[in-house]
């Protein structure tokens, strides 16, 4: 079974103080720890456990710069088999789709069952990549999945609704999911299991060696465009309890017993 | 006059709310010449459903076929092609729902519609569509606008339009044709699991505390059980806690959890991502505490500690142990 998953690398945004950059279409990335996007490390995971369990080849696809190999190569420490790297200045710009079509280029001329990507990213919480990229390929796809179950060339997988309901849903391979977190555990990577895999070689592909046109990508090939990048308004906000740890507490009480916080 | 369509959501016999949200957006953002549509794709036996939707769309353009009896994005593109082709619309609006997002991004790839995703405002000035929509982590907004084009497409976030008070028009119903054409048998519905009853309804719960991945370990969650307990309440969670196995799925709040109206809701080590606060924002009283002074939670908590929740916790348990003796 040849899987293929997409990875993208994210700077880690949730305790991070942002800072936008000077054009305010972008955020400053400077002193800011990067990791693989969450939901691409369970898409990796799954890829593992389904090659555990049937055999076959994963190939894991980034498209960014050198630091993205961070991932990739964090990818291969995790089991996957060979890794690419997709990078031009070119790509510059291109939204959601754009970006699916990059990945589609590199992507229909390796041999694939099953792709894997991650439901959504942390930057920029698109949530369409993957579906895109699935009709591109003329794949059927499921997004938002939870669980994966392989009879024979169709997957019967979970999708995960709204409310904890979730959908039985049959997709015959080749096939593209998107992957939900909370699938499995994704397995703990050491630093000896990455300076394992240092000299592997990943393969880098520009936009020539995939045959795309620069009207196809980049801000000329994308039909939506961040205009800018601001702050959302705060609203009224929280009262902030202030003073010495005890004191907090003392007044958090009053407020819980106010409030019918204690039974 | 420009138009503006919503594809209708429905599941399991009923309108999503969703849909009501958008059908009150799109009447917002039309003026008196231009026109709501709703699109409804289902079997006749859903066309009582349509009678909710229609009388709040100048046009519902409506395709009944055995094949649209549940949701299955292929099948569900392809008859959405077929009412786009007859709808005539500037802008279709669809969910960033486990439905509009496993659709829309092909329809947009499909189609080459101008297309972004989760907003939270949306503006027409001049012809041109503008959205908002939020980045890392719900703490940066981004104004995004969209190319000229025949028709554009925007999957909205739940809950950032209110879905009452959706005006009412003289809507007329139109049914268009479409017949099963092509090779749907690659994906299939097979059935819905509902949520697992766990051992405690954290919906019936008066007092929650509630941990998020501030919690950091397993280990640490009894450290939260002891404040609940004292203060006679149960502990739930934040997705990535779920995530982790920490606590059982029944536990968590949120979009794909359970939505909860304690009267008081403690969110420790919560950051607050909206499908968090899409499940707990309807709590009486919300107190919040987070290390990072610009945790979204803060913006929507009454109460709140910037602190570590680890010497925070004890204080408070042993401050509500001493009350109650």
């Amino acid at each position: 079974m040849d899987i293929i998953v997409c990875i993208k690398r994210v700077p880690e945004t949730a305790e991070a103080d942002i800072v936008l950059d000077a054009g305010k279409k972008g955020i400053d990335t400077d002193g800011m720890v990067f990791s693989i996007n969450e939901w691409d490390n369970y898409a990796v995971e799954a890829a593992i456990q389904l090659k555990e369990a049937q055999g076959g080849k994963i190939t894991v696809v980034s498209a960014g710069p050198e630091e993205n190999n961070e991932v990739l190569r964090r990818a291969l420490a995790m089991g996957a088999d060979d890794a690419i790297r997709l990078t031009d200045p070119a790509f510059e710009g291109s939204d959601a789709i754009a970006m699916a079509r990059i990945l589609a280029a590199a992507i229909k001329d390796i041999p694939h069952d099953l792709i894997l990507t991650g439901v959504q990213a942390d930057d920029d919480g698109f949530g369409g990549t993957g579906v895109a990229l699935a009709e591109m390929l003329g794949l059927p796809y499921a997004a938002l999945v939870t669980d994966i179950q392989l009879d024979g060339d169709t997957l019967t997988v979970h999708r995960e609704l709204e409310g904890g309901l979730e959908e039985v849903t049959a997709v015959k391979m080749p096939a593209l999911l998107t992957i939900q977190t909370g699938i499995n555990e994704p397995r703990y990577v050491s630093i000896m299991g990455i300076r394992k895999v240092a000299k592997k070689e990943i393969a880098e592909k520009s936009a020539g060696d995939l045959s795309l046109s620069g009207d196809d990508i980049g801000v000329k090939g994308s039909l939506s465009q961040i205009e800018g990048l601001f702050f959302p308004p705060v609203g009224e906000g929280a009262e902030i309890i202030e003073g010495t740890m005890d004191e907090k507490a003392e007044t958090l009480v009053k407020i819980l017993k106010e409030r019918g916080g204690i039974a | 006059m420009k138009k503006i369509a919503v594809l209708v959501e429905h599941r399991q016999g009923e309108i999503r709310e969703i849909t009501f949200e958008m059908l009150g957006k799109a009447h917002q953002l039309a003026g008196s010449d231009d026109e709501v549509q709703a699109l409804f794709l289902g079997d006749t036996s859903q066309k009582e459903l349509v009678a909710k939707v229609s009388p709040h769309a100048h046009t519902t353009l409506a395709v009944y076929d055995a094949a649209l009896k549940d949701f299955e994005p292929l099948r569900y593109g392809s008859a959405l092609e077929a009412v786009l082709s007859n709808a005539d619309c500037d802008l279709l609006l669809m969910g960033q729902t486990a439905f509009g997002m496993d659709l829309a991004p092909a329809l947009a790839a499909k189609m080459t519609m101008p297309f972004t995703s989760d907003v939270v405002d949306i503006e027409i000035l001049d012809g041109g569509v503008k959205a908002t929509r939020q980045m890392y982590s719900g703490k940066v907004s981004a104004a995004v606008s969209l190319k000229e084009a025949p028709k554009r497409l925007l999957t909205v976030r739940a809950g950032a339009f209110p879905a009452e008070d959706v005006p009412e028009v003289s809507g007329e119903v139109r049914e268009i044709a479409w017949s099963v054409d092509g090779d749907f048998a690659v994906r299939k519905f097979l059935s819905y699991i509902e949520a697992a009853v766990g051992d405690v309804d954290i919906t019936q719960a008066d007092v929650l505390v509630s941990v998020g991945r501030g919690i950091k370990d397993a280990d640490n969650i009894p450290v939260a059980q002891e404040l609940a307990d004292a203060l006679g309440g149960v502990v739930s969670c934040s997705r990535p806690v779920a995530d982790k196995k920490w606590l059982p799925k029944e536990r968590q709040v949120g979009t794909s959890g359970k939505t909860v109206k304690p009267r008081v809701y403690i969110a420790l080590g919560i950051s607050g991502a909206f499908q968090h606060q899409a499940g707990m924002k309807g709590a009486a009283t919300i107190i919040a505490v987070n290390k990072d002074p610009k945790a979204p939670i803060f913006s929507i908590a009454h109460f709140g500690i910037v602190d570590d929740l680890f010497k925070v916790l004890p204080a408070l348990t042993e401050k509500v142990r001493e009350l109650k003796g």
